[in-house]
C-alpha cells in the first residue's frame, strides 16, 4: 500500500490490531509530515517586524520545510501514536537489568514546581538555594545508602557515570605518578558499555572469564592483576541476576595490586538499604536514578548517573559540585585542587534529583530495603515457579533481582529464545531481556521488581508455563509467526541496517506533480 | 508503604514456593560483614502529603523564572512550553515506556524519533540527524572525537566563541590530550581560527550565536576548514536561531550539534536538557548514539526499528563508536510536539519574536548611562559592559527581583578582561515592562 500520500486525513484508518496497552482499535497513523503542513501552527504567536541590521548577512535564505499542526490535530497525533506503544502503566514489563519498575507520579508533580523546572543553572546562587539543599540532600541519601565518602551528581546517565568514575581513577593515578596502568579487567558478563567506556579512555580491556556457576572467578582476577593494571569493572550484583559471593576478596586484592574497584552500579536496586558496596571495599558506583529511585525512562530517556567515590577518590570529583559555606550553600563550578574538570554543562539532571528524592522521601530508609527484598523475592519467586519448565543455567545461589534461563529448555522445538519473546508479546507482556548477558547460550533475563503483585507474577509464570509447554509440543508456527497481535508484525532489520531511511523525504510523485 | 504490593502473608507464601527459610536466606551470597551490619539513619517512610510539603519548601526558597524580570542566557534559555507539550509527555505510554528494544511494540516512540530526527535535519540542513544525545556540551564532545574518527587526524581547535562549559567538557573528554587548541575568548566578536587550520587539522569548531551573542561567518570558515580537509563543527545553543538565520549544512557544516532545550524542555536548573547532533550522510556510520530508521513489518506495513546498531557498545563493546548507550527519549518528544506545534509558520515568527524583543533590548540598554552593547549583531542575546564588576551587580539586581543576565566572570574567573561584562538574552517571554524594569534598576545601580 501507499504510505507517503495520506495528506491531512481528519480521521485515520484503523487495521483492528489488538493493543497491549488496551484498545482494540489502533490507528495506523501517519506520519506528522504527512498530515500537517508549512501553513498550519498550532502556537498563536504576534506578528513582529524587525528593524535595523543586527542579523548582518546571515538570514535564512534556504527554506525550513517543517509541517505544522493546530493543537486538535497535534494531540490527536500523539495521542495515537502513545498507544501503540507497551509502557510500565499498561503492564508488566519483565526486562531484565533495564529495571522497570512504578513511576510515582507525585514524582512528576514535584519535579514542575517552578521553584524546581522554572530556575536557571546560572542565575544568581543565592536565588536557587532550595535548589542546593536538594542536591546536598540527595547527595547525603546517596552516600548514606553506599557508605562512601563523596559523590558527583552530574552524570547524565549510567554510560556517563561510568566514564566519569573511570576519569577520576585515572585522574588519582596519573596524580600518585602511576599512569603507567593501562589495563582494565573487565568480566566477560558485564554490560558492553564496561569496555566501551575503558577504550574510550585509553585503557586496552583484559576479560575476565565467568565460572561455572555464572560468578567473577577470584583466581581469575589475581592471576590478571599486575602493576598495570588500572582498575577492576564489575557489576554487582552481576549480569546473570548473582551477588559475587566473593567481591570482598576480589576488591583486597585488587587494592593490594594498588588498583581501583569499579562497580557498575547498574543494579543497585536488589540491595539498597540492605548491602552497603562501601563496606564491600568498591571506589567508585554509579547509580542509574532511573532503575533505583523510580525516575521515569521516558521511551528511552533521559536518565542519571549520579557516581559515588570513596575517600581516595573524592578530591577529583568533578565541577559543580555543592559545598556549605561562609553564606549558605555555594556552587563550586571551577576547578580546585584535583579535580577533574567539567563532564557536562551545568549541574546535571536536576530534573532527575527532585524525583529521586521524592521517591527516597516517600519510601524512607525502611521503605527502600523492603523494596529491595521484595525485587529479591519476586525473582527468586519467579525461579523457583518457573525452574521446572524453563532451563536453569546457574543454580549455586538464590538470585538477586532477576532470574536468568537458558534456550536447552527449547532444544528440537525449532523456536528460538526470540520467537519466545515475541509470542510473550501476543499474551500481553513486554518479552524479557533476551542473549544478555552473553555468557549462556539464548539468555532469557527477567526482572519482575518490587512493583509487580503476587497476583500479576503468577498470571505471568501461567502464561510462561503455557508457552513453555506449547513449544515442547511442537506448535513452533504459534512462536515463529509471532506476534500476530501488536501494532507491527515482526520488523525487517536488515532491511533497515542496509539501506538505512533515516528521514521521511517527500515523495516523488508529489515532487514531480509540483514542477 | 504505598508503593510495595505485597502483605506479609503474601510474603510468607512466596517464601514457602521458593523453599527459603526468610527473606535473609535469599541474600545468602552477601558476606555475613556486609548484611545490614549497619543502622542506616535514615528517616523512615513518609505520607504523601509530607513528602511534598518537604518538596515544596525547598522549591520556595528558590527565585523561579516567573517571579520577575528575566534575562538570564548564556546556553539555556526561558521560553514559553505549549501546554499540550507537558501534558502529551505526561501520558504514561510516552513517560514509562523504555528503550524501544522490541519495535512491535514500541512504534508509538520509534516513530517519534524518526520525525524528530526529520525535523532536525530539516533545521539544521543536514542530511542525517541522531536521535538524540544527552545535551549541547557532551554532544558537542561526542563531535569532537567523530571528526577524529572520520578524518584520522589529531588536531582539534576550538573558537573562543564557544560556551566555556562545552570547551571544559571537551577539555574533560580529551583530558591531556595537546593536539587541542583552545583559542581565547573575544567579547567583541573577532575570530582568528582560519589562521590556526592546517594539514594536521580534524576539525573546527565555531558556535554560532557565539557565547558572546555574536552571529559567525560559516561560510568562510567551511572554506577555509576544507581547503586543508579538515571538518567544520558548528554548535549552537540558542536552537530557536535557526528559525531566522541560515541552516549550517547550507553553509557548509559537516556535523552539526545544538542544545534543543529551549523547544519545549523547562530549565530544570540544567538538566535533563537534550543534545541534537546532525551529519552528512557519508558519515552515519560514525555518528554516535541511536538512530531510528524506517522498514517494513512481515505484513508490508511500514514500521519503524533501532537501527545501525553495530557502531554501538552493545555490539562492539570496547570497539564502538561511543560509551553513550541512551538517548534523551522523553525531552525528543518534547521538542518534537512543540515543533510540530510550531511548524514553519510557528517557528519563523518564534525566532522573529525573540529577535525583535533582543533589538528593543539592546536599543534600551544602549540609553542607559554607562552601560555600552560590545554586540554588532546578535539573535537574541549580546554582551553588555558596565562600569561596575558583573557579579556585583547582577547580585544586586537579584535582591530588586531582576535577573539581570549572567556575569561573563561567572565562567571565565581567571580573565580580568571580562569582569565588567553581562551576557544577556531576550525571549518571546520577555516584555516590554520587564526591558524597563531592568534599565531603571541599572540606572539606579550605576548612578
Amino acid at each position: 500500500m501507499s504510505m507517503n500520500n495520506q495528506g491531512r486525513p481528519t480521521g485515520t484508518g484503523t487495521s483492528g490490531f489488538a493493543s497491549t496497552s488496551g484498545s482494540a482499535m489502533l490507528p495506523n497513523e501517519p506520519l506528522l509530515f504527512e498530515i500537517g503542513d508549512n501553513e498550519h501552527s498550532g502556537v498563536d504567536l504576534p506578528e513582529v517586524k524587525i528593524s535595523g541590521d543586527r542579523l548582518s548577512g546571515f538570514e535564512r535564505k534556504s527554506p525550513l520545510d517543517l509541517a505544522g499542526l493546530t493543537e486538535p490535530e497535534a494531540m490527536r497525533h500523539y495521542v495515537r501514536l502513545s498507544r501503540l506503544n507497551h509502557s510500565i502503566d499498561s503492564g508488566m514489563y519483565p526486562l531484565g537489568s533495564c529495571t522497570m519498575k512504578h513511576n510515582p507520579r507525585l514524582n512528576e508533580k514535584m519535579a514542575r514546581l517552578p521553584g524546581f523546572a522554572d530556575i536557571h543553572p546560572l542565575q544568581p546562587v543565592s536565588t536557587v538555594q532550595g535548589a542546593l539543599e536538594l542536591m546536598n540532600q540527595l547527595s547525603h541519601w546517596l552516600m548514606t545508602l553506599t557508605n562512601t565518602a563523596a559523590v558527583a551528581l552530574t552524570p547524565k546517565a549510567g554510560a556517563h557515570g561510568e566514564l566519569l568514575g573511570m576519569m577520576a581513577i585515572k585522574a588519582a593515578q596519573d596524580a600518585a605518578g602511576q599512569s603507567h596502568r593501562t589495563i582494565v579487567l573487565v568480566p566477560e558478563s558485564a554490560h558492553g558499555t564496561n569496555p566501551a567506556t575503558a577504550a574510550f579512555l585509553g585503557y586496552s580491556v583484559k576479560p575476565i572469564p565467568a565460572r561455572a556457576d555464572g560468578t567473577v572467578d577470584v583466581q581469575a582476577v589475581k592471576d590478571a592483576l599486575s602493576p598495570d593494571v588500572a582498575a577492576i569493572m564489575l557489576t554487582n550484583p552481576n549480569t546473570c541476576g548473582l551477588f559475587e559471593p566473593q567481591v570482598i576478596e576480589i576488591a583486597e586484592a585488587v587494592h593490594a595490586a594498588g588498583a581501583f574497584f569499579y562497580c557498575d552500579g547498574a543494579n543497585f536496586n536488589a540491595i539498597m538499604g540492605v548491602v552497603r558496596p562501601g563496606d564491600l571495599g568498591i571506589d567508585a558506583m554509579h547509580i542509574n536514578l532511573h532503575k533505583t529511585f523510580s525516575t521515569p525512562h521516558g521511551g528511552g530517556g533521559p536518565g542519571a548517573g549520579p557516581v559515588v567515590l570513596s575517600a581516595a577518590l573524592a578530591p577529583f570529583a568533578p565541577v559543580p559540585f555543592v559545598r556549605r559555606g561562609e553564606h549558605g550553600l555555594e556552587l563550586v563550578e571551577h576547578e580546585e585542587g584535583q579535580a577533574l574538570g567539567r563532564i557536562t554543562a551545568f549541574q546535571g539532571q536536576m530534573g532527575m534529583y527532585v524525583r529521586a528524592l521524592t521517591y527516597m522521601l516517600s519510601h524512607g530508609g525502611d521503605g527502600l530495603a523492603q523494596a529491595a527484598q521484595d525485587a529479591v523475592l519476586n525473582a527468586n519467586y519467579i525461579k523457583a515457579r518457573l525452574a521446572h519448565a524453563f532451563s536453569v543455567p546457574f543454580d549455586d545461589y538464590p538470585t538477586m533481582h532477576e532470574a536468568l534461563f537458558d534456550d536447552s529448555f527449547l532444544a528440537g522445538t525449532g523456536v528460538t529464545t526470540l520467537d519466545f519473546a515475541k509470542a510473550l508479546i501476543d499474551e500481553g507482556f513486554h518479552p524479557m531481556t533476551m542473549y544478555f548477558p552473553l555468557v549462556v547460550h539464548g539468555a532469557m533475563l527477567i526482572e519482575p521488581t518490587e512493583s509487580e503483585s503476587k497476583q500479576t507474577l503468577d498470571r505471568f509464570c501461567a502464561v510462561m508455563e503455557e508457552l513453555a509447554a506449547d513449544a515442547k509440543a511442537g506448535n513452533a508456527e504459534r512462536f515463529t509467526s509471532a506476534p500476530m497481535k501488536a501494532p507491527r508484525r515482526r520488523l525487517d532489520e536488515t532491511r533497515a541496517a542496509r539501506s538505512p531511511i533515516l528521514k521521511w523525504e517527500k515523495p516523488e510523485v508529489e515532487l514531480k506533480a509540483a514542477e | 508503604m504505598r508503593y510495595l504490593p505485597h502483605s506479609d502473608h503474601e510474603r510468607a507464601e512466596m517464601l514457602g514456593v521458593i523453599g527459603a527459610a526468610d527473606i535473609d536466606a535469599l541474600f545468602s551470597a552477601v558476606p555475613k560483614k556486609a548484611l545490614k551490619s549497619f543502622d542506616l539513619g535514615l528517616p523512615a517512610h513518609s505520607p504523601e502529603f509530607l513528602v511534598e510539603a518537604h518538596m515544596r519548601a525547598l522549591a520556595a526558597k528558590n527565585h523561579a523564572g516567573a517571579d520577575g524580570p528575566f534575562f538570564v542566557g548564556a546556553g539555556a534559555y526561558r521560553h514559553h512550553v505549549p501546554a499540550t507539550v507537558d501534558h502529551l509527555i505526561q501520558r504514561s505510554e510516552w513517560l514509562t515506556a523504555y528503550t524501544p528494544y522490541q519495535p512491535e511494540i514500541s512504534q508509538g516512540t520509534l516513530q517519534m524519533l524518526f520525525e524528530f530526527q526529520t525535523q532536525v535535519a530539516k533545521l539544521t540542513g543536514m542530511d542525517v540527524a541522531n536521535a538524540s544525545l544527552y545535551d549541547g556540551s557532551t554532544g558537542t564532545a561526542e563531535a569532537v572525537l567523530m571528526a577524529r574518527r572520520l578524518t584520522k587526524r589529531s588536531k582539534i581547535v576550538l573558537s573562543g566563541g564557544l560556551h566555556p562549559h562545552y570547551r571544559d567538557v571537551v577539555r574533560a573528554y580529551l583530558k591531556d590530550d595537546a593536539d587541542l587548541e583552545i583559542l581565547s575568548a573575544s567579547p567583541e566578536g573577532q575570530g582568528d581560527i582560519l589562521d590556526h587550520i592546517d594539514e594536521t587539522t580534524a576539525a573546527i569548531v565555531i558556535q554560532t550565536p557565539d557565547f558572546y551573542g555574536h552571529l559567525r561567518n560559516l561560510k568562510t570558515a567551511a572554506d577555509a576548514a576544507h581547503a586543508k580537509g579538515a571538518l567544520l563543527i558548528v554548535v549552537i545553543t540558542e536552537v530557536v536561531s535557526l528559525g531566522l538565520l541560515e541552516a549550517p549544512g547550507a553553509l557548509g557544516a559537516d556535523i552539526v550539534v545544538a542544545e534543543g532545550q529551549s523547544i519545549g524542555n523547562a530549565l530544570n536548573f540544567g538538566g535533563p536538557y537534550l543534545g541534537l547532533m546532525a551529519t552528512r550522510k557519508e558519515f552515519i556510520r560514525q555518528m554516535p548514539g541511536r538512530l531510528c530508521g524506517e522498514t517494513v513489518d512481515a505484513d508490508g506495513q511500514r514500521g519503524f526499528v533501532l537501527t545501525l546498531s553495530t557502531r554501538e557498545q552493545h555490539i562492539r563493546r570496547e570497539k564502538a563508536t561511543s560509551n553513550i548507550c541512551t538517548n534523551s527519549g522523553l525531552c525528543a518528544l518534547a521538542f518534537s510536539i512543540h515543533m510540530g506545534l510550531l511548524g514553519e509558520a510557528g517557528f519563523t515568527r518564534l525566532a522573529r519574536l525573540n529577535h525583535a524583543n533582543a533589538c528593543t533590548l539592546a536599543d534600551a540598554l544602549e540609553g542607559v548611562p554607562g552601560v555600552r552593547v560590545l554586540n554588532k549583531t546578535f539573535f537574541n542575546e549580546m554582551t553588555i559592559s558596565t562600569p561596575l564588576p558583573g557579579a556585583a551587580l547582577i547580585e544586586r539586581l537579584a535582591a530588586r527581583g531582576i535577573l539581570g543576565g549572567v556575569p561573563v566572570s561567572r565562567l571565565i574567573p581567571d580573565d580580568p578582561a571580562v569582569g565588567n561584562l553581562i551576557i544577556l538574552a531576550a525571549t518571546e517571554l520577555t516584555s516590554a515592562a520587564d526591558i524597563a524594569a531592568l534599565c531603571t534598576a541599572l540606572s539606579e545601580e550605576l548612578q
